[in-house]
């Protein structure tokens, strides 16, 4: 751990967080959060080291599995924080300035963009929705029961092994086919009870651990008073869906919607 | 038929440390696809979207490591 040399950017915000929101919250390198304000915006910061968060640092720890876990949490601990009490402007993960002036010479040039996603996302929360395919086709019986035995039997219990594993991956394709029309269908639905959506990729199996096929991964930014309508919505989706598992997650801070309008164009 | 209770719901009191129980997966494509990007600016551009995926495939590929190693998962078929 060296001495701390920069600073870590979690949000912008327009308004000054109370001081009992940031009271007592650590952030990525365990320091205690600090604001930065400039005009009529509110960085808010953690001092770290460069020896720990230097671009070629990051890029190490990057590939270390429980170092990002950690360091995301750390990263969303402070923006969710925050965010309960006012809008917010998160920033993506590893935002590092060297100094304080880069950071408001930045704040400064970025001012009305940061106001104009601010005055957005005003009283609005984020809601993720997943649909994963929970009705599939199991996967092939084990292997013994179907395998030739050998002999002049063999070639005919071979080939109904065969025709059997073909027709169960036909089956399974075109479940999946299915689940995606459906998913596409969901995503209207809910979009039209949204202010804005985003799909994100839906998760590999890899990683979430589950083998079934995840078939929309969405965002939804909602008014705080419209929560518990699409709330409701995913519940009624769910009967007309039975073949697929919705999960809602959230709400939270309104990461994926958190776009300058500068950067559009 | 459909209740609250059904509902994922991660933080329903405001707990801070109650956002430890997210699934790592979910935050995930949260900070690391959303969120401002402020490359260019910042000296330390390493939040800029090569660097990201670069750390997703490593991201990935440890993830699948550990579930390999660490569990008895069941393994997704052929």
């Amino acid at each position: 751990m060296g001495s701390p040399d920069a600073l870590w950017l979690y949000l912008v915000t327009a308004s000054t967080p109370p001081a009992e929101a940031l009271d007592g919250l650590t952030g990525v390198g365990g320091s205690a959060v600090t604001q930065v304000s400039c005009g009529s915006l509110t960085a808010i910061v953690e001092l770290v080291s460069l020896a720990d968060f230097g671009a070629e640092p990051l890029r190490q720890h990057l590939e270390d599995l429980s170092w990002l876990e950690a360091t995301a949490r750390a990263h969303h601990r402070v923006i969710d924080a925050v965010a309960r009490t006012a809008p917010v402007v998160p920033m993506r993960l590893a935002t590092v300035y060297s100094t304080g002036d880069l950071l408001t010479g930045m704040l400064t040039d970025r001012a009305p963009s940061f106001l104009a996603v601010l005055a957005r996302l005003q009283g609005r929360v984020e809601l993720g929705v997943k649909a994963i395919v929970s009705h599939e086709s199991a996967p092939a019986e084990p292997v013994a029961a179907g395998r030739p035995a050998g002999g002049e039997a063999g070639a005919g219990a071979g080939r109904a092994y065969l025709n059997r594993r073909r027709n169960e991956r036909e089956a399974r394709e075109q479940s999946r086919q299915r689940a995606r029309m459906e998913a596409r269908d969901i995503h209207a639905v809910l979009s039209v009870l949204a202010a804005g959506s985003r799909l994100h990729p839906p998760q590999s199996p890899e990683l979430t651990g589950r083998p079934e096929a995840m078939v929309l991964n969405a965002a939804y930014l909602l008014g705080a008073a419209d929560v518990e309508t699409f709330a409701g919505e995913v519940g009624q989706l769910r009967h007309q869906h039975p073949d697929l598992r919705l999960e809602l997650t959230g709400p939270w801070p309104p990461y994926s919607f958190a776009e300058l309008d500068d950067e559009v164009a | 038929m459909t209740s609250a209770s059904e509902i994922t719901w991660h933080d329903s009191d405001f707990d801070p440390r109650g956002t430890d129980r997210l699934a790592l997966v979910d935050l995930l494509d949260r900070v690391l696809a959303g969120g401002v990007v402020l490359a260019g600016e910042v000296t330390l551009s390493v939040a800029d979207v090569e660097l990201v995926t670069i750390s997703l495939r490593a991201l990935i590929t440890s993830a699948s490591t550990l579930l390999n190693q660490g569990t008895d998962t069941p393994r997704p078929g052929p």
